[in-house]
């Protein structure tokens, strides 16, 4: 059996999607066709995902095959990805500096072997002369964390 | 703070005496430009703008919601002189790496990627580097006389749209995107129906009920345009790149190098004309005006073209025309904002944001109250063009030095300022989860050789499109005839059917014909060539 086109398998999550936000969209008033509540116009385009998703799957058929994609960055894309998710849940709780110090230590030591020293006097450098700039400088507010940090 | 501003009412404007008028309000608007804290404003955002514009994934959206808090404690004039100085440095910054290594710095550079980069492999990068930055400069420059002219009276014929005009005028916004693109229709489609959705998050402007929120308070206002497009187009490309540890092979050309010859001056000329044209009157129309207008210059000056077979391998009217355009398209996009309070894209609605913060109410009679600001906008624009043409063939060695920087600190610095920039629009955590969340739909969906413009324009365009829907309705009791039996907005409507219908044809009977011809973007693979 021949692996599906790439067309086929986007089209299939696309269409999901839209039957989720179908179902979801049942909390909310649909109103009247001629008087549309909050609910008609997520409706509507919901539906209109759903038949532009068949319509994509029904016309991929011939297309390039989902099995011939190449993922060979994907280990470096979920480092990245993972780092943002560290940033995101540290930012507010060790503050800026720490944070980006960490994540950027991770990224050039870890991910890409830099060597920790290069790495952490990067990190340091960036950490906290973007914090000094945006901070002080500029009059950005950034969380602090522990020790004034 | 700038000096009084003794211009011209603004409500004369649309009178017999449109000239000496606007001859009057520049002449005052210089006479604030020229201030001391001004120019240092606009000098400021030049530079900033043209290296965000250098930077691939830091595109003028990131650069400009990065710099926003900057702002809250200047005057509204610097401010916004600021900001604008990024976005039409940004416009020329982009054009650099694109040319010289085929990396577009942000998405409306993208076409020049294709024949500038193929000029460098021919030796002729320096060339296409002056045309683009002589082009940009001229676009630039004639689309300000055209707003500072136009915007009053087109104003005044835009006002005159109600919502199904604005319905129609969205709708066919949409249409004619997805039909530009490359690939199937179908999947453009899909991906603008998805930035829609997305779009309806939030609270329903007409009866107040939130919707999709899911107890989250900071969804509240809606998906924030900011995190989205950061992490659409500059983490993916971030993820996308990482991995690939191939040098860059940085070579800026010598400045006798950058002197195109008579032939290709004479060949770019009307490139740059009709790129002035089009850009300026794209980018009036809601939507990403600066990169529409350079995907449809490029069609155009291929299908004008007694060469066509010579766009992809190194044509000059392939960078002449689309940098021209999203330079143009720039100024057009100031059209609607600073005219109607209307944003025409995701940059334009930052900077109306940060109007709002300093108290100025965004909206049809700003000009009449403000004319300072839109005189002094206006004539800092002159200048900022004049900087970035002194700036940019001189310092071009300067500028794409920034990428002899290994990638491998490059990417992480990158990574932080784009959090750093999305965390501090609103102080929110949750935008953060958002930009990394489209990063990882962006890096799928380019994977995939999915476009990613119709997302962030339909995210852009949901909550208008909604409103004046339900607002067409509202005027007609419920009466769907209406969209038809206005002149304007029945016109828009069946020119969007007749796209749909010729885009759906190509879907399906895999005859691709004209739009074969319009396949403007290249596709992810392709783009990836490029990449370091």
């Amino acid at each position: 059996m021949r692996s599906p086109t790439i067309d086929q398998v986007a089209g299939s999550v696309l269409a999901a999607f839209s039957l989720l936000v179908l179902w979801e969209c049942r909390k909310i008033p649909f109103g009247f066709l001629a008087e549309p509540g909050p609910g008609a116009v997520p409706l509507i385009l919901a539906i209109a995902l759903l038949a532009i998703s068949i319509a994509v799957i029904a016309g991929g058929r011939a297309g390039r095959r989902f099995a011939d994609v190449r993922w060979t960055e994907w280990r470096h894309a979920a480092a990245i990805l993972a780092s943002c998710a560290f940033m995101a849940l540290a930012i507010e709780r060790i503050g800026y500096r720490l944070t980006v110090l960490v994540a950027l230590v991770f990224l050039t030591s870890v991910v890409e072997k830099k060597g920790w020293i290069a790495g952490a006097v990067y990190a340091g450098c960036f950490a906290f002369g973007t914090h000094y700039l945006f901070n002080h400088v500029l009059g950005v507010p950034l969380p602090q964390g522990p020790f004034g940090l | 703070m700038p000096k009084e501003f003794v211009g011209p009412e603004s409500d004369k404007l649309l009178g017999a005496n449109l000239v000496p008028e606007t001859l009057n309000g520049l002449l005052a608007g210089f006479a604030m430009a020229f201030t001391p804290e001004v120019m240092l404003y606009a000098f400021v955002g030049c530079v900033v703008g043209t290296l965000v514009g250098v930077l691939p994934g830091v595109g003028p959206l990131a650069g400009i919601s990065l710099l926003l808090p900057v702002t809250f404690g200047l005057n509204p004039v610097s401010a916004i002189v600021l900001l604008a100085g990024i976005y039409y440095g940004a416009m020329y910054g982009g054009s650099t790496t694109s040319i010289l290594m085929r990396i577009p710095g942000e998405a409306a550079s993208v076409m020049t990627c294709i024949d500038g980069y193929a000029m460098t492999q021919k030796g002729r990068g320096g060339a296409a580097l002056a045309v683009a930055a002589v082009g940009s400069f001229v676009a630039g420059t004639l689309s300000i006389v055209g707003l500072m002219l136009l915007a009053p009276p087109l104003a005044e014929f835009a006002l005159r749209f109600g919502p199904p005009e604005n319905f129609a005028l969205l709708v066919l916004g949409l249409l004619v995107l997805a039909y530009m693109s490359s690939g199937s229709m179908t999947r453009s489609l899909a991906m603008a129906a998805l930035g829609l959705l997305l779009g309806m998050v939030g609270m329903d402007t007409m009866t107040g009920l939130f919707r999709f929120e899911y107890g989250l308070s900071e969804l509240g206002d809606g998906i924030g345009i900011v995190p989205v497009a950061v992490g659409l187009f500059g983490i993916s490309e971030i993820l996308i790149s990482a991995g690939q540890s191939t040098r860059v092979d940085v070579r800026a050309p010598r400045l006798r190098e950058l002197l195109p010859t008579r032939r290709e001056w004479r060949a770019s000329a009307g490139p740059i004309g009709r790129g002035t044209l089009l850009g300026f009157f794209i980018g009036i129309i809601p939507g990403p005006g600066h990169i529409i207008s350079s995907f449809v210059s490029y069609s155009i000056e291929r299908r004008l073209s007694k060469h066509p077979e010579r766009f992809g391998k190194g044509a000059i009217e392939g960078v002449a025309g689309p940098e021209s355009a999203n330079n143009s398209a720039t100024s057009g996009a100031f059209v609607p904002m600073l005219a109607l309070g209307l944003p025409s894209g995701a940059v334009p609605a930052i900077m109306l944001a940060a109007l709002m913060i300093h108290g100025i109410a965004p909206g049809p009679l700003l000009i009449q109250q403000q004319p300072q600001l839109f005189w002094a906008v206006i004539a800092s624009m002159y200048v900022g063009n004049v900087v970035l043409l002194i700036l940019n063939l001189p310092m071009v060695g300067l500028f794409v030095n920034i990428l002899r920087v290994p990638y491998s600190y490059l990417y992480p610095s990158l990574l932080a300022f784009a959090t750093l920039g999305v965390y501090a629009v609103n102080n929110s955590v949750v935008d953060l989860w958002i930009m990394g969340g489209a990063g990882l739909l962006g890096y799928v969906l380019r994977k995939l050789e999915f476009e990613l413009a119709p997302i962030i324009l339909g995210l852009v365009l949901a909550p208008m499109l909604e409103l004046s829907f339900r607002q067409s309705l509202a005027m007609s009791a419920g009466n769907y005839t209406i969209f038809f039996t206005h002149p304007i907005s029945a016109f828009m409507l069946s020119v969007a059917l007749v796209l749909l219908l010729l885009g759906m044809r190509s879907t399906f009977t895999r005859a691709e014909g004209t739009r074969a011809l319009a396949s403007l973007e290249p596709s992810a693979s392709q783009a990836q060539k490029g990449n370091p």
